[in-house]
């Protein structure tokens, strides 16, 4: 069976939001945006840009009828800056005219005159003046003081993480127009839409009612449309209802990088106790986050740090501390990982180093120290169908590291200026989303009259993959052909009340709430079915395949029939469904609870090859085992593990956000921010799905996959720093990613030759 | 007026030749499958085939859309992802599906319009080859891996992975890659009469490929004319008159890359080459648009600054020549006059003992800008170097010709010791500054390696790495 999505996309055939039919009248906006990183705003002047040919008009902050506020965990920014801006990129005004050309023209004309003030980039720096999102956060298990004592080891160090820019190939976007009685209907490239109806009513000020968002599907999002697409849908509308005109808003690609936010870069102290076996016995990490210059979605980003800063590993004592530092740069947002790969990248150097202090290889450490079931994490949760040893024991079946690390060290011994690398890396990641309220979803289920069958959720198509999922889910409940089912498009007026398509939740939430709804129309299904065989009971109907049993036996009732017949008798064919997780909660006041519905599993080994004279490399392979759970769709999830690491890949090697000293991002275009091209991805990936893994907790007892596999690319770090240290073996340690080619080669030429190890 | 074939229709249009052809494909004729996803070549979105008539068959390449002036469609065949439509989808469409090679699907129908477009310009089939002419495209959702398959599983359509040659269209089209409405195109080509009106030859704005142009200004072409130049049929080629090669300024990097006369001389030349832009940017990007772009990181002009070139200009009737490396005076400033166009560009063919390497580091291997690049001619004699070529980019305002190194290393003996110091005094030459390609310091640093690996490279057997790192 051919996923749906996909062969329309291979025909240019799905219509993105540039790609609909615009209104007769669409107008273009096009954001006029601070250019200075913080200061005041003295002057504002569009009277020349007015005059310019087929502007219809510019919209700003005091042609707005309600709040001037896009915030959602935090009430601190506005839609459009009034007198202060605090970052390159801060919107200020749209220009609105009858072309693109014409709005960008005239977005050059506007004069706004600044004066600046001071400004802060580095998390650091903003913590230690006291310029925090929110205050800090700790999580802590055991006694770190007594346990530092016992340690025959203590590593201390510190780890700089880059950020990351989405690069979703359709940049954000929005369409809106007027509807009767002063309302809006909004079409936007968003992972939330009633994030947009929700912000766009308090800034139009409209009941929500009279928003209406309507989402078919994103060119990719990543996080990157969970909260930073409101800002353009919000504006799209206010500009239409001003001019009483379609607007759209498509930003190019360039404005798509500067103005909007990304995943956070941190820079994290870490201090780790081993026994001389290896043992870890304490870990105590203080991360700084650089959340931009805005609260976004940065305190729930910080939270995910913590729960992932001990990765796969019990560490009987902890103490994670974690800042949210507010800095003049664009507010950072949600990326695939969500802070996890942040937490866990800090951990994973603190191994490195503390093996490096051993003399052993990091892989004795990380398998010595795997969760095991009923371990306790940080956060007070015990691990449940634990599968991160059996992942790992996967990999030494199927993959020889051992053997591998062998091959590496002979290939190394023969080669001068060649040298190759290897490393492990385990995945833990919890599923659910850290803020329990948001692990909800609908679904409304349509049966026509036909037997045709229209679904409606809160899951946002992206590439993920979650549309294929609800229909074989769907199709599999109600025992239909899946050709009968069609996913509608996801609508704030079919769907209410629902959480972004976010924190791998999709298929699961969604999907839980696809079976309810199917169940409930098969319970009328088969009344219908009882009441036409005359039967008093519905226990031994069975619908399979479209055809109706009874005691197992064929009846002349058809699928298609029932459908008929249960609409001449008035039985109603809709169903909606509403699905929660159960058994979750947390505790933010002791920062304690259950969290996660459950734990995603894995495990990579990674090998690279470095060119030492030149400083560039290639990944050789990465090999994993992955807990999908019962996969629902084998294609599906294949291509989630391959994306996900290659985007980890990306994030730890070549995609570098570089700012000047004024606050200005310079890698702002394709040109400059390079992402894996076909060339750069490992020349072998190889993704087995563990058996034996069916998930409870799950539909159909799947596992989530969006966000498990990003950080497998992590390994791909550790194995270049193994190679780096083959050619210099009294290697500094530093852990500061992205490791690009500059940094491979300013390290391994500015540390001497020929210095003894110590 | 500008004609032309898009998909199975006939166009015309009196818009500007000027017009962005990925606007006029999207904004005019709805054709929504073309994507745009960066508006500077980098993405591959946007991709569409451009057909052409080449001594009576029609030949196919892989093109930006989002960099191509309309002017330059003009009596030629465009194909975009609704091209390849038949009632079920071609194989190469299925296997982009069947294999998981598209999640978000907005990079796929340029990842389609590519990987059909090698089927249709390559008989002798091979899954080198095949992701090889992929590398212009970016996903960023699937990791490649099963855009790979596809590719792969499109090959084994075909036993050995051979079509044959004659036949070829016609096997494509029975095996449903294109449909039947290709078979056609050639006679309803060869029935445009093209006419270049709209083209305004005076134009200061004189449009070869367009692949940097249009990144750097599109919004301001688009509204005149400009002069199209990349159809001039007198401004391409490439040739050799005696010991000199002469290369027509229109001539594309691909043109160039392929050439069977350059691989001769320089064995390595197609793998140099490949470190050029991608393929879609090498279809279009010119010889001459490399030049006058004066770029100080220009991958082509630091090959042929080694080379020692000569770049021929003509202003109507009136033309000079000039060594290439006297042709840069400051950064993007050139010894050119307004009105002067460059026509070709020559050199001499290397000597017997002559050996040439071609370095370039850049963040990603493929389709990205140079931190630091480097070109190497020498030619030996007696065991002495006769003459020496070396070129650098990204370390100075223009791409910088290496003099006081070269002069130093001239009648030297190749050794460590030599390589040394003439390291040290190409440091003197250069002056990087950092920016988004690199810290100075990293530059500093790379143009040593690179320095010290042209002679590795070379010279294994005389330079032994350990004395020189």
């Amino acid at each position: 069976m051919r996923n749906v999505d996909s062969t329309r996309h291979v025909r240019g055939e799905s219509l993105f939001v540039d790609d609909i039919v615009s209104p007769q009248g669409t107008l273009y906006g096009y954001v006029f945006y601070s250019s200075i990183a913080h200061g005041k705003i003295l002057n504002l002047d569009f009277e020349e840009a007015l005059l310019v040919e087929g502007v219809k008009g510019i919209i700003s902050a005091k042609d707005i009828p309600g709040e001037n506020q896009i915030g959602g965990i935090v009430q601190d920014e506005n839609l459009f800056a009034e007198d202060t801006v605090h970052f390159i990129g801060h919107p200020i005004a749209v220009v609105v005219a009858e072309t693109f050309l014409q709005a960008h023209d005239a977005a050059k004309k506007i004069k706004c005159v600044f004066e600046k003030l001071p400004a802060v980039f580095d998390p650091r720096e903003a913590a230690a003046k006291g310029e925090l999102i929110i205050p800090p956060r700790i999580f802590e298990l055991g006694n770190i003081n007594k346990a530092w004592k016992k340690c025959d080891y203590i590593i201390e160090g510190t780890a700089e993480n880059g950020g990351q820019e989405h690069l979703y190939l359709e940049t954000q976007g929005s369409l809106a127009f007027p509807i009767e009685g002063g309302g809006i209907k909004i079409i936007s490239s968003t992972q939330g839409p009633t994030t947009v109806q929700r912000t766009a009513a308090r800034v139009l000020d409209l009941p929500m009612h009279k928003v209406e968002v309507d989402v078919t599907r994103l060119g990719g999002g990543f996080g990157g449309k969970e909260d930073q697409a409101t800002a353009w849908a919000v504006m799209a509308s206010l500009a239409a209802l001003k001019l009483n005109k379609p607007v759209k808003i498509i930003l190019p690609r360039q404005e798509d990088i500067r103005i909007t936010g990304k995943r956070h870069p941190y820079s994290s102290d870490f201090k780790i106790g081993l026994t001389k076996e290896g043992k870890i016995l304490a870990y105590e990490v203080t991360f700084y986050q650089n959340a931009g210059a805005a609260a976004d979605l940065s305190p729930a980003i910080l939270d995910r740090t913590l729960f992932h800063c001990t990765n796969s590993y019990f560490i009987p004592n902890v103490k994670a501390t974690a800042i949210s530092c507010k800095t003049n740069l664009t507010p950072f947002t949600a990326f695939r990982g969500f802070g996890g790969p942040q937490g866990m990248f800090v951990i994973e150097s603190a191994i490195y180093k503390a093996a490096n202090q051993l003399g052993i290889d990091p892989s004795e450490i990380q398998k010595k120290n795997l969760l095991k079931e009923r371990n306790e994490f940080p956060y007070g949760q015990k691990v449940l169908n634990c599968n991160v040893g059996k992942c790992f024991a996967g990999v030494e079946e199927k993959y020889r590291p051992k053997e591998l690390i062998e091959r590496i060290k002979k290939f190394n011994s023969k080669n001068k200026l060649v040298k190759k690398g290897a490393a492990i890396m385990p995945v833990t990641f919890g599923i659910s989303f850290t803020t329990t309220f948001l692990n909800q979803a609908s679904a409304l289920i349509h049966i026509y009259t036909d037997g045709s069958v229209g679904i409606s959720t809160a899951a946002i198509e992206m590439g993920q993959g979650v549309n294929e999922k609800l229909r074989m889910i769907a199709a599999n409940e109600l025992s239909i052909n899946i050709d009968r089912i069609h996913i509608e498009s996801t609508n704030t007026s079919r769907v209410s009340n629902s959480s972004a398509t976010a924190a791998s939740k999709g298929t699961d939430l969604n999907g839980f709430a696809v079976i309810d709804a199917c169940k409930i129309l098969n319970d009328r299904l088969k009344k219908v079915a009882a009441d036409e065989l005359k039967l008093n009971k519905t226990s031994r109907i069975d619908i399979k395949d479209e055809i109706i049993f009874y005691k197992n036996n064929k009846t002349e009732l058809s699928f298609t029939k029932l459908v008929s017949i249960a609409y001449r008798k008035r039985i109603s064919l809709t169903a909606q469904a509403h699905h929660s997780t159960p058994n979750i909660y947390f505790d933010t006041k002791i920062n304690k609870g259950k969290p996660f519905a459950y734990h995603s599993y894995g495990v990579a080994v990674v090998e690279v090859t470095l060119d030492c004279l030149r400083g560039i490399y290639e990944v050789d392979s990465v090999k994993v085992v992955h807990d999908f759970g019962d996969t629902i769709n084998k294609t599906i999830d294949l291509g989630q593990a391959e994306g996900g690491i290659v985007q980890g890949i990306g994030w730890m090697t070549m995609e570098e956000l570089k700012w000047n000293s004024e606050g200005k991002l310079l890698t702002d275009a394709l040109s400059t921010y390079k992402i894996p091209d076909i060339h750069a991805v490992p020349k072998e990936m190889k993704i087995h799905f563990l058996e034996n893994a069916s998930n409870p907790f799950g539909p159909n007892n799947s596992k989530a996959i969006g966000e498990p596999p990003l950080m497998y690319g992590i390994g791909v770090y550790f194995a270049l720093m193994n190679a780096m240290h083959a050619f210099r073996p009294n290697l500094e340690l530093k852990f500061d990613s992205p490791l690009t080619p500059e940094k491979v080669l300013l390290t391994l030429y500015n540390t001497p030759k020929h210095q003894e190890k110590g | 007026m500008i004609k032309f074939i898009l998909n199975d229709l006939n166009i015309s249009t009196d818009l500007p030749p000027t017009t962005v052809l990925l606007d006029f494909i999207r904004k005019e004729t709805m054709f929504t499958g073309t994507k745009e996803g960066c508006r500077e070549g980098d993405c591959g979105a946007c991709t569409i085939l451009l057909g052409e008539l080449i001594k009576g068959t029609v030949k196919y390449k892989s093109v930006n859309s989002c960099l191509m002036p309309l002017g330059d469609a003009n009596g030629k065949h465009v194909v975009t992802v609704e091209g390849f439509n038949q009632k079920d989808l071609s194989p190469v469409q299925a296997a982009m599906v069947d294999e998981g090679g598209i999640q978000c699907g907005f990079c796929t129908p340029g990842f389609v319009v590519s990987m059909t477009g090698y089927f249709l310009n390559n008989s002798n089939l091979n899954s080198y080859d095949a992701i090889e002419s992929l590398g212009g495209n970016i996903c960023r959702c699937t990791g490649y891996a099963g855009i790979k398959r596809a590719a792969n599983d499109s090959i084994s359509i075909f036993e050995n992975g051979k079509s044959d040659d004659r036949n070829h269209l016609e096997n494509l089209i029975s095996l449903k890659f294109i449909p039947n409405y290709f078979q056609d195109i050639k006679k309803r080509l060869e029935k445009i009469s093209v006419d270049d009106r709209s083209i305004d030859k005076k134009s200061s704005v004189v449009i070869s490929g367009g692949t940097d142009l249009y990144v750097q200004r599109w919004e301001s072409i688009v509204r005149g004319k400009g002069n199209l130049i990349s159809q001039d049929k007198k401004l391409t080629g490439i040739s050799q008159t005696g010991k000199q090669i002469n290369i027509g300024s229109a001539t594309t990097i691909e043109e160039l890359k392929s050439s069977k006369l350059l691989q001769k001389y320089f064995p390595q030349w197609n793998s140099y080459l490949s470190l050029f832009g991608s393929l879609p940017i090498r279809n279009r990007a010119t010889i001459g648009g490399n030049i006058v772009n004066a770029s100080p990181i220009g991958d082509m002009v630091n090959i042929f600054l080694a080379l020692n070139s000569t770049v021929h200009l003509k202003d109507g009737k009136k033309k000079r020549s000039i060594l290439l490396k006297n042709f840069y005076k400051g950064y993007k400033s050139l010894d050119k006059k307004k009105n002067e166009i460059v026509e070709k560009i020559s050199f001499q063919i290397p000597s017997k003992n002559s050996f040439f390497n071609f370095e370039k580091i850049s963040k990603r291997t493929y389709l990205d800008i140079a931190s630091v690049n480097s070109s190497i001619y020498i030619e030996l004699k007696s065991e002495k170097i006769k003459a020496i070529h070396i070129a650098t980019g990204g370390v100075a305002p223009i791409p910088l010709y290496l003099n006081n190194t070269c002069n130093y290393l001239r009648n030297k003996s190749i050794d460590a010791e030599t390589i040394k110091n003439a390291a040290a005094i190409s440091a003197d030459e250069i002056s990087p500054i950092s920016d988004a390609r690199g810290s100075a310091e990293y530059k500093r640093l790379l143009l040593h390696q690179l320095f010290c690996a042209h002679f590795i490279k070379l010279f294994p057997q005389l330079v032994d790495p350990e004395k020189l790192l």
